[in-house]
């Protein structure tokens, strides 16, 4: 399965856009990502290991959150996973980033 | 598809287009799904553009080039020689003006018909609801997470659709919020991410080119709202990576459980900044000022308050006459001064007998940047001084945002 990967976390992955990975559901999925790109780890979840409520992860054009079985949902080998980051620019000089 | 702006206007309501209009419309108006009808529409819409820049830019001039009869302006900013790279409703012969000025220079030179109101001033909680209440669709083009809420926020409280693009380096996003039927910003986004997270600014940057494809798409979903034609992106994120040049649209559901669009516990607008766990700004531009006639405080720092320019300013203009010290080097002096009695901070101490006023007069002290000022300050408390402010920022601020004709150095 590919993990698409957002320009800002590309950072954290070797400048990778997509990433291959097995899994056989959405959690397993992301987990070797994880496993690959550990600095991906505290962008993607939250301290206690849930995904950050800022980072939308989509299998195919699906937003996984409303799927039925979430992020335990099954996944085939042609499936994409994308992650879908916030980003706030418009003028990036003067905004967001630099606070 | 329904309608997705009220048009309580019928075509007989709908303001006639002179023959100068139809002549420079003719390529519209020969479009049936455009038309005559469809280009009354335009010229009675009224459309606001959050921001003027990147975004801002190229989607207000295609939408005075479009025949919007109304562009509102929403901006406090002054323009840049680093906002040309793609900010394109500017020019080199505005850097320096407010960005409201300026757009509006560019947007009346390419459509004299078309009605352009400035709001010089930052968006904010306390405005937005009155700004948005005259226009009939919002764009979005704003660059922080907090304006991104608010506009959100505003939209669904004002039932105003916002036509949203964001960018980031080689990537953008757009979509179409706050409809009655779709889904709005915080179904997306519930929460903004912490700032630790965001990435810093030596990571930022943006292919001057990216807001332009964003913005126009932008302005091509306003343009699609005001005539109800086609599929706006309601319910639809499209993701632009322009490296790649891929577009992609994912769906977006409306979250029963949203705060603004679902439950509607979202009453009024809220404190942004906390919300995105922003400190509150120290320090605010020259416009703030202009328009809300107050500035926020900035620290006392050792027991000297610290005076922004603009505070300074605004001192002056209301008649106080504080005794300015210049406290930099003669050979400074020579280049540019502000009108104050010079005495160099290494010598304050050994001729603080020439200054013969009252130890409790009101003196604001500067230098170029605010830090032998700052020295200066203490120097003149100890030696029986009470009323003593620094000016931060110096001189370089002043020049910067007072009295832009002084040169810098």
């Amino acid at each position: 399965m590919e993990i698409h990967i957002p320009t800002p976390l590309r950072t954290y992955t070797d400048k990778k856009e997509t990433v291959s990975v097995d899994g056989a559901t959405v959690a397993e999925g992301l987990a070797a990502l994880v496993a690959a790109h550990p600095a991906m780890q505290q962008h993607l979840y939250t301290a206690e290991g849930k995904l950050r409520s800022f980072v939308n992860v989509y299998l195919n054009d699906d937003d996984v959150r409303y799927l039925p079985g979430k992020e335990e949902t099954a996944v085939s080998a042609t499936d994409e996973l994308t992650i879908i980051p916030s980003i706030a620019g418009g003028t990036p000089s003067a905004g967001c980033c630099c606070r | 598809m329904n309608a997705i702006l009220e048009q309580p206007e019928t075509a007989t309501e709908l303001p006639k287009l002179s023959n100068e209009e139809i002549a420079r419309y003719s390529r519209h108006l020969i479009l049936p799904e455009v038309g005559m009808e469809g280009q009354q529409k335009l010229k009675a819409a009224k459309v606001l553009c959050v921001g003027t820049g990147g975004l801002g830019a190229p989607m207000a001039l295609y939408l005075a080039a479009a025949g919007v009869g109304t562009i509102g302006l929403v901006d406090f900013d002054v323009v840049d020689e680093s906002n040309l790279q793609r900010q394109i409703i500017h020019s080199q012969a505005t850097v320096g003006m407010l960005k409201v000025d300026s757009a509006e220079v560019m947007l009346n030179g390419l459509n004299k018909n078309t009605k352009i109101v400035k709001h010089n001033t930052m968006l904010t909680s306390a405005n937005a609801l009155e700004i948005f209440k005259d226009y009939d669709v919002i764009a979005d083009g704003t660059d922080n997470f907090q304006t991104r809420y608010l506009v959100n926020d505003a939209c669904v409280l004002t039932g105003k659709p916002n036509a949203y693009g964001s960018i980031f380096r080689f990537e953008g996003q757009a979509s179409v919020f706050a409809t009655e039927e779709g889904p709005c910003y915080r179904c997306l986004y519930p929460e903004p991410p912490p700032p630790g997270l965001v990435p810093s600014c030596a990571e930022g940057g943006v292919l001057g080119i990216l807001p332009g494809l964003v913005g126009v798409i932008q302005a091509t979903e306003v343009i699609k709202l005001i005539l109800g034609i086609g599929e706006p992106l309601i319910g639809r994120l499209l993701l632009v990576d322009a490296l790649g040049m891929s577009f992609r649209t994912l769906k977006l559901r409306k979250n029963p459980e949203c705060p603004a669009c679902g439950t509607h516990e979202i009453k009024e607008l809220i404190d942004y900044d906390q919300f995105c766990g922003i400190p509150k700004a120290t320090e605010v531009g020259p416009l703030e000022v202009a328009s809300h006639g107050a500035v926020a405080e900035l620290p006392v720092v050792d027991g000297i308050p610290q005076l922004s320019v603009e505070q300074y300013k605004l001192a002056l203009d209301a008649g106080e006459k504080p005794f300015l010290l210049d406290v930099r080097e003669p050979h400074e002096y020579a280049i540019v001064d502000i009108g104050a009695p010079l005495i160099p901070v290494g010598q304050l101490a050994s001729r603080i007998g020439e200054l013969t006023i009252p130890k409790n007069t009101e003196i604001v002290v500067h230098c170029k940047s605010g830090a032998r000022s700052q020295r200066a300050a203490l120097i003149l408390k100890e030696n029986g001084f009470t009323n003593v402010s620094n000016l931060a920022g110096g001189i370089l601020a002043w020049a910067d945002r007072i009295d832009k004709s002084l040169p810098k150095y």
